[in-house]
């Protein structure tokens, strides 16, 4: 079955629940090699986009914007802009088709991966989020080359996050405050990896359900 | 955790609500979305400045808002960014038909946050420039890194700039100015101890007893080494070393000698390190022709220390000098 807006709202809440859940495991990775503030701030802008969820019939495109605008204007730090730019540009790709199918989800992290590269101007190996979304984002394409089904392509993507968020360990640091540990950020996993997994795990968990 | 505070979550609130109740003459606290602009308007034609930033540096930047210096600042919560929604709304605020200077501190959140600001603000006709300070040199490696970070030269920037606005200066001459600033400017830090934030409830690093961390961020950012405890005049000369060896100072300059307070190292300690920090800079023939002594870019309690140093002319002395008054520096008015 494919994605529609509703299966976006649910993905979102779904986001916003693991986060909420982890929220001190985020906030440990953080404080490690950040500040400590990840899960936090996070949590408060999910929380906020979450509500936004609740007033009604929205179509993909404008739940996608207020999401965005949820996280860029209640999370603060990097990770508001960040995710605020993920859903911004995803939404834009997506634009007003009424559902997706694998192609269009892949797109849909495409887009939103690119926002992200464009706003934090990091590359794969800098221990960012994007060492999460990227394999996830090369999983769904190559899903959908394959033409496999829906949730068989999401629990790739899924892996694919899983497997990029636990080798950022090893890596050291290049683009934000983690990057000032210099040798020192090796050895920890990088939060924002660890929270775009969760981004891509609620995906696999809710649009991979609906099938 | 022991604070004197209410509830982790009402801090930045509750100190905004305080600073409006005790400075009505020179600010004006705006919530939702939050930001502090000058109690009796931007002068029509004058450039405004607006700076922002995590909060817990206070006096930086509510502080500086009054007559001479900012026009408007957008606190976040503790050492988080705040968002463009607040430096949109400021910005439109504070608009007097002469655009708005955003003067942003080097940190990957604050200058994502300010480039979403300025994009908005070009979409309603605002004219905006911003300039990005970085001036600590314990940041070595800035290719493999989000590069050096805003620190005191921040501080010295907004009260030049600021003059300069009140004098008259386009848009694009005071953006140079800041930029010019920005290259004659160099800083370090180093921390005795570590900061809580509120809401974390636990020191942001773990420092023991015995140890300083040389080369601190004002967030607990780790420096460039950590080491045993030392004298306070080595300490200071550790912090000098590298602002001296980096550019630009040479035999003969005048500087501005900034000797700042992490927070929770008292005046006495601060004027003690300030002696010492004098008669490094004149050994190395520079003449000491003004300073600034004091807690003006804090990390909550921290214990420790930063050092500027500005490269002085005749203008920017003029600029320096000029009438200011904030909540946190007055002079001539």
């Amino acid at each position: 079955m494919p994605v529609t807006a509703a299966d976006l709202r649910a993905w979102i809440r779904a986001f916003a629940n693991q986060v909420a859940e982890e929220r001190a495991h985020l906030t440990k990775l953080d404080s490690a090699i950040g500040d400590g503030d990840h899960g936090q701030n996070l949590n408060r802008g999910l929380s906020h986009a979450v509500d936004g969820l609740d007033n009604g019939n929205d179509d993909l495109p404008s739940t996608m914007k207020s999401v965005a605008m949820s996280l860029i204007s209640k999370t603060g730090g990097a990770s508001g802009p960040l995710y605020g730019t993920f859903f911004m540009d995803a939404g834009k790709a997506v634009g007003e088709r009424p559902e997706l199918d694998v192609a269009g989800v892949a797109e849909l992290f495409r887009a939103g991966l690119a926002g992200v590269q464009r706003r934090g101007k990091a590359e794969p190996g800098d221990k960012t989020m994007v060492d999460a979304l990227l394999p996830a984002v090369e999983a769904l394409e190559e899903a959908a080359e394959n033409g496999e089904a829906l949730p068989t392509a999401l629990t790739h993507a899924k892996a694919a996050a899983e497997d990029g968020m636990k080798a950022t360990t090893p890596l050291q640091a290049r683009k934000g405050r983690a990057s000032y540990l210099g040798e020192r950020s090796k050895g920890h996993q990088d939060p924002g990896a660890t929270s775009s997994y969760y981004l891509v795990a609620a995906a696999a968990d809710t649009f991979g359900s609906s099938a | 955790m022991k604070k004197l505070i209410n509830a982790p979550e009402d801090v930045v609130t509750e100190a905004l609500h305080g600073m409006a109740a005790a400075h009505p003459d020179l600010l004006t606290v705006h919530f939702d979305p939050t930001y502090v602009i000058r109690a009796d308007g931007v002068p029509e034609g004058k450039v405004a400045l607006l700076s922002g930033g995590g909060s817990g540096h206070e006096p930086m930047h509510n502080g500086f808002v009054g007559r001479g210096m900012l026009d408007g600042a957008c606190p976040g919560e503790v050492f988080t960014s705040p968002t463009p929604d607040q430096m949109q709304a400021a910005t439109e605020a504070l608009d007097a038909g002469a655009g708005v200077l955003h003067i942003v501190k080097n940190y990957t959140g604050d200058v994502m946050n300010f480039e979403m600001a300025a994009e908005l603000a070009e979409a309603s006709d605002v004219e905006v420039q911003s300039v990005v300070v970085n001036d600590d040199v314990a940041v070595e490696d800035s290719t493999y890194t989000a590069g050096r970070r805003g620190v005191g030269g921040t501080v010295l920037i907004e009260k030049i700039c600021g003059a300069a606005a009140d004098k008259g200066h386009s848009l694009d001459e005071v953006a140079d100015l800041a930029r010019r600033c920005n290259e004659e400017v160099r800083s370090m830090g180093m921390a005795l101890t570590s900061c809580t934030v509120p809401t974390a409830g636990e020191p942001t690093f773990d420092l023991g007893e015995d140890e300083m961390e040389i080369g601190i961020g004002i967030h607990g950012e780790p420096g460039r080494k950590r080491m045993a405890v030392e004298s306070a005049d080595d300490i200071v000369d550790r912090l000098m070393t590298p602002i001296l060896e980096d550019l630009p100072f040479t035999e003969g300059d005048d500087v501005l000698l900034f000797v700042n307070s992490m927070g929770g190292t008292p005046l006495i300690e601060v004027y003690l390190a300030y002696r010492k920090a004098a008669e490094i800079a004149e050994k190395h023939g520079l003449r000491v022709v003004r300073n600034l002594v004091g807690p003006y870019i804090t990390s909550l309690e921290m214990a420790g220390l930063s050092i500027t140093m500005l490269r002085m002319d005749d203008d920017l002395i003029d600029l320096w000098d000029a009438p200011v008054h904030t909540p946190a520096l007055r002079w001539g008015a």
